[in-house]
């Protein structure tokens, strides 16, 4: 009896080990692979690569100081990540978070200049759900077009990334203009009290950790609830969602909803932490980057979280490479290009080995 | 000896120079003076970040000065963490983070973290009230400069239509609108600019539609106000018409009928700073300066320009330089005909009012809102 | 406001002549990857391949001397990159899209990264026909001073479109792009079929691209593409996969984009920022006009459909 319940054991654990081995491994390799070649790049410019390598160590994760500029700067990837990442799984390419950064970092700030003088957790709070709604529909917008209207979600959300930055532009030159804002126009601040504080000691300001927890919940959502299981129905064929009764058109416009209302968290959270108005460095091109995070995470919310890590490392590392090796901000674009053209090509090898062969379950 | 003149030149360049001043902490003798220097463009744009680059390179060449430098640098978190690596990895004294939107909230945050550090921003109003000390403010007076393309532009234009594609609706760029109609008219008060607003600092595509456009309506000199004047220069020169540069000296690029432009003369700006850090003198906290100060210069005339638009030029120079030429003297009315400044007011070239302008003088065909 | 007539004759010829100058770029990218979608693969990375065109052909004009030799080394360059796109993509499990937006981020770093010392030089630029010569209006000699490229590329079109209905290779293609199941059946090698015509997309693509650098704004800098690549790929679907389409959605992307400059060199100063989005509100407007919930997007090759 205590045999065969050890070799069950063993039967499930084989394969489960067998795939986060599997899940870890096969990225590894393939960063190992795109830094080799980046090296033989580096080389053929007359460069160390070897002194390049830990240069980007240094600058990337090398130090505390490096490592909290990491993670800064993947905050809001993380969540614009989740802005493609959730409706990807009903099926959906979607490429507007830049937008809704913009909006909801525009519309928080609004918030915040209305709600000046109030109890500052509450101005924050409110301010957060505002950008949160206006990221929302913002995308909710692009859903329900293609529901109702059939319009193209893909083009339909770039389309609108454009209009987005429009918008502020005018208004932030216009009538939101505050007038003290010389050469910058922006809205009027917020005011230091509405600011989001940083995590102790730290530089990390607590937007941080609201990335990492919606990070959590959409994982949740979307692996372990009934939406999200009806969104993978959707995602496989829609056809076979309607027949069974699914609600096509709410699921698809809540997805988008949800995605976001990630992003225009993103932008709220720049504005609350970081520049304390809005204007256009709310277009900071966290959009576009969050939709290569959310492809490489395969779309999943969990492993966002590395994946954006990993890209505010790379990001981060550009300042000391310019700096220490006199090598163009570009380098580092080339770098990230070869990081994740070598992840996404490794993705063929994914179950083409047997990584814990299940001989133990052989009775 | 020659240190000593640009000291003295520096000392009068001090023509807003606040109060007290700001000594730069942890030098020692025998060690380099480091600053670190930030752009939010590409080094080499033909413009506006290049000049900044020139200026670090002049310095860069001292063997006592390290200079360190990184470009693109967005204006958020990024740029505050920029800092915070030049500071903690490469013991940088003095940053000079040179865009404008680097300075409010970005440099503010940083520099009373880092009080042993000293903060120099291009073109920011530092203000001892609300500021911290070891945060300062230079900026050049190129609108002078532009005075001058104006003048040229006006004795060479025939159509009497002077265009100018800007970027965006903001002082720096208003008052060098205002500077090159006034001047223009000064010669021939019938001449009119007009004005195309781009809407974003580099937009290649936009800036060359806007050069067609206006020669399309008979303008027949084209100057700019955006981060690479590149295209603006080129397209002029293909279209025939006459151009006034911007930033850098850009005659390379029309060689024909490229009249003369305004550009920056940062490496001076920048040597001065490092000698003050070097003979550990108080740094001032606000710098400005013109031709006078030779914070600016005028790129050298086309052959195109006549001997009367040189001679007019260069005694309107002669006139800076001797600190008593006064652009703004009223009454000057806007171009929705509100008089602006009063008959009889003289607003000199350092009277911070000018630099928060938010008017176009009448002859501009524009609008200042978006 | 004197001259009302002429005014609104000058802005209606300065975004004729925008639509062409601003349109042609668009043109190629969205016919390039309007090839490459028709056989059933998305190439999300054409402003890569765009910008390595514009950076390639500059560079090469001004070694050379000949920015026609430029504009080949252009369209080997896009090959490049559609080969390597390709080559990504038909592996198994693999997303065109992803592999699009990194190919973009790594074609841009190489342009960026090899064009740095390429800024300042001055190469030489492509000529222009005139074809205006026969008027004595400088406006309408303008508008009609163009490049052999936009010629090429309005022929491009309707032959494009000409061959996917009546080539036998043409129908190759579209069959791959409606099943990759079928084609197979038919004998035909579907990941050739899919990797030429990715190849031949990055090929238009930076052609588009050195017409930028060697034409119009005609220098090579950073900020040179401002999403032309990107936009392309969202005209594609305006076009609903027609080349012809794909011209005339080029035309009115570049004609509506030189409508606000031209309207404020003619003093009309109201809301430059609004007219600046104007090609975008267009486009969007007339895709919820002219969708519809009922149907599949007419035109839509339907593999693409298990990529996205």
């Amino acid at each position: 009896m205590s045999a065969i319940s050890v070799s069950a054991t063993q039967d499930a654990w084989g394969p489960r080990l067998g795939a986060f081995t599997e899940a870890c491994a096969i990225p590894v390799i393939a960063l190992v692979i795109a830094f080799v070649l980046f090296g033989v790049f580096i080389a053929a410019q007359g460069h160390d690569p070897f002194d390049v390598y830990a240069t980007i160590y240094r600058g990337a994760f090398g130090s505390w100081f490096s490592v909290q500029n990491s993670l800064l700067r993947a905050a809001p990837i993380m969540l614009t990540a989740l802005c493609t990442a959730l409706p990807a799984r009903a099926g959906f390419v979607v490429i507007g978070a830049e937008g809704a950064v913009v909006l909801g970092g525009l519309a928080a700030a609004l918030t915040g200049i209305a709600l000046n003088g109030a109890m500052p957790l509450f101005v924050i709070t409110v301010m957060l759900l505002v950008g949160m709604v206006v990221g929302g529909v913002w995308i909710g917008a692009v859903g329900a077009l293609k529901h109702y209207r059939g319009v193209n979600e893909t083009i339909s959300s770039l389309l609108l990334n454009y209009i987005a930055i429009a918008i502020l532009n005018f208004l932030v030159f216009g009538m939101l203009k505050d007038p003290a804002t010389l050469n910058k126009p922006s809205t009027f601040p917020i005011g230091d009290d509405n600011m989001i504080g940083v995590i102790g000691e730290s530089s990390i300001h607590w937007g941080f950790v609201l990335a990492l927890i919606l990070c959590v919940s959409y994982w949740f959502v979307s692996r372990r609830t009934p939406f999200g299981f009806s969104l993978d129905i959707v995602g496989g064929n829609v056809r076979a969602a309607q027949v069974c009764g699914l609600p096509v058109g709410r699921l698809l416009v809540i997805a988008c909803f949800l995605g976001g209302a990630a992003a225009g968290l993103a932008g709220a959270i720049e504005v609350a932490a970081i520049h304390g108005r809005a204007n256009i460095s709310l277009n900071a091109g966290y959009g576009y980057a969050g939709i290569l995070v959310a492809f490489l995470a395969r779309q999943n919310p969990l492993a966002i979280i590395p994946v954006a890590f990993l890209l505010g490392g790379i990001r981060a590392s550009s300042g000391v490479l310019q700096r220490a090796h006199d090598l163009p901000d570009a380098t580092v674009l080339v770098l990230q290009g070869l990081v994740f053209v070598c992840i996404l090509a490794s993705e063929m090898f994914y179950g083409r080995w047997q990584w814990f062969p299940a001989k133990a379950a052989v009775p | 000896m020659k240190r000593r003149t640009l000291l003295k030149g520096f000392a009068t360049a001090g023509a807003v120079t606040a109060m007290g001043g700001f000594s730069v902490g942890r030098v020692f003798a025998d060690e380099k003076v480091k600053m670190g220097f930030i752009y939010v463009g590409p080094r080499d744009d033909y413009g506006y970040n290049q000049s900044h680059f020139e200026g670090k390179s002049a310095v860069a060449k001292m063997n006592w000065v390290k200079a360190v430098d990184e470009e693109n640098v967005p204006e958020n978190i990024e740029a505050v963490k920029s800092m915070e690596s030049m500071i903690n990895l490469d013991g940088a004294q003095v940053l000079f983070p040179t865009s404008f939107g680097y300075f409010d909230p970005h440099i503010l945050k940083t520099a009373s973290k880092y009080p042993n550090v000293m903060f120099l921003h291009c073109g920011g109003l530092w203000d001892a009230k609300k500021h911290p000390k070891n945060v300062g403010s230079y900026f050049g007076y190129i609108d002078e400069a532009v005075y001058l393309s104006g003048i040229v532009a006006g004795h060479t234009s025939k159509t009497g239509k002077l265009g100018f594609i800007a970027a965006m609706p903001i002082p720096q760029v208003l008052r060098n609108i205002n500077n090159f109609t006034l001047a223009a008219r000064s010669v021939n008060p019938k001449i009119t600019t007009t004005v195309v607003f781009t809407g974003g600092w580099a937009n290649p595509v936009k800036e060359a539609e806007a050069a067609n456009s206006m020669v399309d309506q008979g303008i027949d000199v084209l100057t700019c106000h955006v981060d690479s004047p590149k295209v603006v220069m080129e397209t002029a020169e293909k279209r025939g018409v006459f151009s006034c540069g911007y930033h850098t000296n850009q005659a390379v690029l029309a060689p024909i009928r490229f009249l003369t432009g305004a550009e920056w003369n940062w490496s001076k700006v920048y040597s001065d700073y490092a000698d003050m850090i070097k003979a550990k003198r108080p740094i001032p906290n606000l710098v400005r300066g013109g031709f006078k100060e030779g914070l600016v210069k005028s790129s050298p005339y086309g052959a195109v320009v006549s001997e009367k638009a040189r001679k007019h030029a260069d005694d309107v120079r002669a006139k800076f330089v001797a600190g008593n030429m006064i652009i703004y003297r009223g009454p000057i009315k806007d171009n929705k005909g509100k008089e602006v400044i009063a008959a009889g007011k003289e607003v000199g070239q350092t009277d911070i009012s000018l630099e928060s302008m938010d008017w176009l003088v009448e002859g501009v065909v524009g609008s200042t809102k978006g | 406001m004197m001259e009302e007539g002429a005014s609104a004759l000058g802005i209606f010829l300065a975004v004729l002549g925008g639509a062409i100058r601003v349109g042609t770029p668009f043109l190629f990218v969205s016919l390039g990857e309007c090839l490459t979608e028709r056989s059933g693969r998305i190439n999300l990375g054409l402003e890569g391949s765009l910008l390595m065109g514009a950076m390639t052909g500059y560079a090469v004009s001004l070694l050379s001397g000949n920015p026609w030799l430029g504009v080949a080394a252009a369209g080997g360059a896009g090959l490049v990159l559609g080969f390597i796109h390709a080559l990504l993509c038909q592996q198994p499990k693999i997303n065109d899209i992803a592999v699009g937006i990194a190919m973009m981020i790594f074609a841009t770093g190489l342009a960026f990264y090899f064009g740095k010392s390429f800024i300042q030089p001055v190469a030489p630029r492509l000529p222009s026909l005139d074809l205006g010569a026969w008027s004595t209006s400088p406006v309408v000699r303008a508008a009609l001073d163009i490049n052999i490229l936009f010629l090429i590329g309005v022929a491009l079109a309707p032959f494009m479109a000409w061959f996917f209905k009546y080539t036998r290779l043409g129908m190759v293609v579209r069959t791959v792009g409606e099943s990759a199941e079928s084609s197979r059946a038919m004998g035909f090698n579907v990941n050739r079929v899919r990797m030429l015509s990715t190849m031949a997309g990055g090929f238009l693509a930076s052609i588009g691209g050195s017409y930028l650098s060697l034409y119009y704004p005609g220098s090579w800098n950073e900020g040179l593409s401002t999403g032309q690549g990107l936009m392309a790929v969202a005209l594609v679907i305006f076009a609903r996969w027609n080349p012809v389409y794909c011209l005339y959605a080029s035309l009115l992307f570049g004609g509506a984009a030189a409508l606000g400059p031209a309207l404020q060199s003619v003093g009309i100063t109201w809301g430059y920022y609004l007219f600046g989005a104007a090609p975008y509100v267009l486009t969007l407007a007339i895709m919820i006009a002219t969708s519809s919930a009922q149907r599949r997007l007419a035109g839509m090759p339907n593999e693409l459909s298990r990529i996205t």
